[in-house]
């Protein structure tokens, strides 16, 4: 690794920290979901050192793209009580910080581990001009092609199932309906009754 | 570059059902709720041509397609066609409930449609990918179909309930199948079959690979210690949904065994017997002796369902081809004795009833011979009393355990169905000992009468010539495996 790649991956880094921490401090939560973006940004980034450029790219066009400007209308649009939210913070501090910890040093373990040495060291460097996306590309639409197709089944009944379960029409909403109003009869309106004439006196 | 086109033929059921299915989906829009009906028929005979396709297209032989990932072998079609039978059962059962219950909707018949898709696609592969994508197919589909009468609390509950513990299960499996293939490095289950057969792959991983892919299995299955969820979901589920989940994805769930565990992982049979022995012997005594306590009939069978199924282990734990073909045979009886059982409750039920209690069967005999007649096979059978299906399939098992040289567990089994003989009988003394409590006579469709009738014709002809069925399961299993 070069000194200046060392350089690019620091400030990627350190931002991506940095906005990973803005995202569970900040007091608004629209400021949090920019602090998610950001931080997607970021790791976008890495990915593109790694010279994995559908995975960054894909990040970027989905989570930062789609998912996250979905999330942002979510909070904008549903009233989120802050002050319920932020309740028990300091007391579920020490359990969050004590699972924190554990996992950094389950990382530190497993990645400075002999295994996890070994694993990139046989690898031979990728040849220039090989694009990944192609490569991934190609795979997905002859070998795969058939998972791939499952999966689109899947998404179809997921489709089907959201609509079925969420779709009906609410009782108590009121609602015209204009074939019905044009097809109105002056008889279903009106009703005429035969009284006797009343006298003044 | 170029695309070769796979070989389609194996697949054409298939692609006929996506087809039809999306098809239907849009047709139902243009449907009137008056003429519902047609949305109905349409799927009949949607799954009578798959079912036709699928007979035509037997060769005797194995294919497989889309590079070895797809497999059509005599055991998968089959099995294919026992779901397909299955699922047009379910659907013209429940025809008249799911009228009364605002159920009788185009979305009901087309998850159905795509749970039976997911089934055929989890009984054809040949693939650890394409296994699982089958079995989430199949999953997400029931958890709609569950969760699909939305006003009922306790359906919301059941779908919650199978949802979460699905999505355990399938991380379970998925671990499992992470840790076959880092051990075997490959996908394809005749590869890792091979690889683990020359002795290549590390022992630890592999048999911890196993221990989370049985855990996974077990799920699906609905066996002891997994079994939380199918008490609940049979009792919370319209029981036009119950039918669908007790039959055909049985079938899937039996597949599932035969393709990862005798199919994949065949030569550490050693080491799945001994979890399969703990596996079905506590799902056959927790199964019939929790059933006795229950007076919620479709609680009843769903104990009884897991007991039945730690019945369908035993045969596959026996580790032979006479075992596997006994096991596809039990299960084919099952799914028979099922679909009886939960069509009788659908046909007894009416608009704003639900006859899911035993109390609501006391006295059938009175208010309608037929019926009361049609649950007395059920039940015989259900309990493995001669002159039923049920006696063959429990005896094909344990002669099958009885050569593989456990003893034990055969005389354990023989108890364990002594002790379930008893709430069956209790179902038939109800109907035709006791005074009925309800007067209000019952409506019969003639196409329900038809079709139960033939149901129970099918439970008692196979009980009295069952050598056709056992031979179909015998030559299915010999021709698939090591053919």
């Amino acid at each position: 690794m070069t000194d200046f790649s060392v350089l690019i991956f620091s400030a990627f880094a350190l931002v991506l920290l940095g906005a990973a921490v803005g995202v569970i401090t900040a007091r608004n939560p629209v400021h949090a979901a920019l602090f998610l973006v950001l931080a997607f940004f970021n790791g976008a980034g890495l990915w593109m050192m790694l010279e994995a450029e559908f995975l960054s790219i894909a990040l970027v066009l989905v989570y930062v793209g789609a998912v996250m400007v979905l999330f942002l209308f979510v909070v904008m649009m549903l009233n989120v009580d802050l002050a319920r939210l932020r309740e028990g913070f300091w007391k579920h501090l020490p359990l969050g910080l004590g699972v924190g910890l554990l996992m950094v040093v389950e990382m530190v373990l497993v990645v400075s581990s002999k295994q996890f040495a070994s694993l990139g060291a046989g690898m031979a460097p990728a040849a220039p001009g090989v694009s990944n996306t192609r490569e991934l590309g190609l795979l997905l639409y002859t070998d795969y092609v058939y998972p791939f197709e499952l999966a689109a089944v899947i998404l179809l009944v997921a489709i089907v199932a959201a609509i079925a379960l969420t779709l009906r029409r609410r009782k108590d909403s009121r609602y015209m309906d204009p074939a019905q109003q044009v097809r109105v009869k002056a008889a279903d309106r009106i009703r005429i009754v035969a009284m006797r004439a009343e006298k003044d006196r | 570059m170029t695309f070769a086109t796979p070989y389609l033929a194996p697949v054409y059921p298939e692609i006929f059902l996506l087809t039809a299915l999306s098809a239907i989906l849009m047709l139902d829009l243009f449907i009137s709720d008056s003429k519902r009906f047609l949305t109905y028929a349409y799927s009949q005979l949607a799954l009578l041509v798959t079912a036709a396709l699928l007979v035509m297209g037997a060769s005797g032989h194995a294919l497989s397609t889309f590079g070895g990932m797809f497999i059509d072998d005599p055991m998968a079609r089959t099995l294919k066609l026992v779901a397909i039978v299955a699922v047009s059962f379910v659907m013209a059962y429940s025809r008249t409930y799911n009228q009364s219950r605002g159920l009788f909707r185009g979305e009901f018949y087309v998850l159905l449609m795509f749970a039976l898709l997911g089934i055929m696609v989890m009984i054809s592969a040949n693939h650890f990918l394409v296994l699982y994508l089958g079995l989430e197919l199949l999953s997400l589909s029931m958890c709609a179909l569950i969760a699909l009468q939305r006003d009922s609390a306790r359906a919301s509950e059941a779908a919650m309930k199978y949802f979460v513990l699905a999505a355990l299960a399938s991380g379970l499996l998925l671990y499992g199948l992470s840790m076959l293939y880092g051990a075997t490095g490959s996908l394809f289950m005749p590869m890792v079959a091979n690889a683990i057969a020359s002795g290549a792959a590390d022992p630890a991983i592999l048999v911890f690979g196993l221990v989370f892919v049985v855990a996974g299995l077990s799920f699906k299955l609905g066996v002891v210690p997994f079994h939380m969820w199918v008490p609940d979901v049979y009792e919370g589920s319209p029981t036009a949904v119950t039918l669908f989940v007790s039959t055909a994805p049985k079938v899937a769930a039996f597949a599932f065994f035969m393709r990862l565990l005798v199919g994949a992982l065949g030569p550490m049979v050693s080491d799945w017997q001994s979890m399969l022995v703990i596996v079905a012997v506590l799902s056959m005594l927790l199964g019939n002796v929790t059933a006795i306590a229950q007076t919620n009939l479709k609680r009843m069978l769903a104990y009884s369902t897991i007991s039945h199924m730690g019945f369908l282990l035993l045969g596959i734990l026996s580790g032979s081809l006479a075992g596997y073909a006994s096991a596809m045979f039990y299960m084919v009886a099952y799914v028979m004795m099922s679909l009886g059982a939960f069509g009788l409750i659908l046909m007894l039920s009416r608009d704003g009833f639900e006859a899911d209690q035993l109390e609501d069967l006391k006295g059938l005999n009175k208010r309608s011979p037929w019926y009361a007649f049609m649950m007395l096979l059920v039940m015989i059978s259900m309990a493995g009393i001669p002159v039923s299906v049920g006696f063959f399939a429990k005896l094909s098992v344990l002669s099958a355990v009885l050569d593989a040289g456990m003893t034990w567990l055969v005389v354990f089994a023989v108890m364990m169905s002594l002790i379930g003989a008893f709430y069956y009988l209790r179902v038939i003394k109800l109907m035709y000992m006791d005074e009925p409590v309800e007067e209000s006579p019952l409506v019969a469709e003639t196409d329900h009468r038809v079709l139960i009738g033939l149901n129970a014709l099918a439970i008692l002809v196979l009980g009295i010539v069952p050598q056709p069925l056992i031979d179909l399961c015998m030559a299915s299993i010999g021709q698939s495996l090591r053919g």
